[in-house]
């Protein structure tokens, strides 16, 4: 059960901004998580709920995005989505092949209430 | 209303900390390996053979992680080497901040392995970056030969697997050759290695393409 660690690293990252940007009501964070990042979104979401309860932050939605499995294959020189957990070239059937992406777990942004952009 | 970008890793404190060790493991000299497994694939058994395989011939230090005791400590100390615990109570994973506390009660100079075996899990640990040089992946034939397809991430992210408890093979329903293969599907750069703690097979080849990385 990382997903409580990672909501918690979340939530340091989100106070962090709105510290900085000067405060205001948290409506939304916006997370990335590729599909090889070994965090499950029910978890996460389950996480962000229950440790945001009874925070000025409780009503904040957690919203993740997706993003798949890409290979760049050193075979071909083509990238291409991983389908099935097959590390492998679906144009030249190559083994060698590096994911550049599908890892991410990134803080993608925040919406605020109560705050003009200057 | 506004939107503020962020685009930060969520894990970025982690990631700092983990270069930071990597840092102190290059200035001493340190190899350092991760062991990771689900819990009681053999990630114990397998040190307790290294250690007493490499006895002499390298100077070995052991951060031991678990969720609680320091059972898997007293085994490794009575090998005579200098052992550190980590009790994460509860927590999953081992963290870089965790093994930076562990490593200021230990004097790396001079030490040129460093083992850290991780939590028994084979999710959490593997998005954790520790500042080790490579993970290592330990999967028992006990647990099937489905666990690199149900674990990806772990298999992708280790450099070697070590398939433990081959001595036991007779008796589990696991195809070793499907496990490899599933294994190398998910990452064909795997270096395999097959032992069992019982009757020491492989645990040379193993202890010497370790010796050699020191
Ligand atoms: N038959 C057989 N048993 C083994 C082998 N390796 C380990 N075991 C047994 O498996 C059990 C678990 O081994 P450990 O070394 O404690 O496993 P671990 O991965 O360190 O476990 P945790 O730290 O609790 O996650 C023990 O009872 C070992 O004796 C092996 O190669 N063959
Ligand atoms: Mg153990
Ligand atoms: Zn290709």
């Amino acid at each position: 059960m990382h997903e409580l660690s990672i909501a918690e690293n979340i939530i340091e990252i989100v106070k962090e901004t709105l510290a900085s940007s000067g405060g205001g009501k948290l409506r939304s964070v916006k997370v990335r998580l590729g599909e090889l990042a070994g965090v499950v979104p029910d978890s996460l979401d389950f996480c962000f709920t229950a440790i945001t309860k009874g925070t000025p932050m409780e009503e904040a939605k957690l919203e993740i995005e997706r993003t798949a499995i890409i290979a760049h294959c050193t075979g071909c020189g083509k990238d291409s989505t991983v389908e099935g957990l097959i590390f492998k070239c679906p144009l030249c059937e190559s083994v060698n092949v590096g994911v550049i992406s599908g890892n991410e777990l990134q803080v993608v942004e925040i919406e605020i209430d109560g705050l003009e952009r200057n | 209303m506004a939107i503020v970008t962020i685009e930060r890793k969520v894990l970025q404190k982690n990631d700092e900390l983990a270069e930071q060790n990597r840092e102190l493991f290059k200035k001493s000299g340190t190899f350092v390996i991760n062991l990771v497994s689900s819990p009681g694939s053999g990630k114990t058994s397998i040190l307790e053979k290294t250690l007493e395989s490499l006895k002499g011939k390298v100077k070995v230090a052991v951060i031991e992680g678990d969720v609680q005791t320091d059972l898997d400590a007293q085994r490794v100390a009575k090998f005579g080497v200098p052992v550190v615990q980590i009790v994460t109570n509860g927590g999953c994973h081992l963290e870089a901040k965790l093994v930076q506390d562990a490593l200021s009660n230990i004097e790396l100079n001079g030490v040129n392995l460093l083992v850290i075996e991780n939590v028994g899990n084979l999710v959490c640990p593997a998005g954790y970056d520790l500042g080790e040089a490579m993970k290592v992946v330990i999967a028992s034939t006990t647990e099937g030969d489905d666990k690199p397809l149900k674990y990806p991430a772990m298999f992708r992210n280790a450099s070697v697997l070590i398939i433990n408890k081959i001595d036991l093979l007779p008796y589990v329903n696991c195809d070793l050759a499907e496990l490899k293969k599933n294994a190398l599907q998910i990452n064909n750069n795997l270096t395999v290695f097959e032992t069992s703690c019982t009757t020491s097979y492989g645990i040379k080849e193993w202890s010497e393409w370790l010796l050699a990385k020191t």
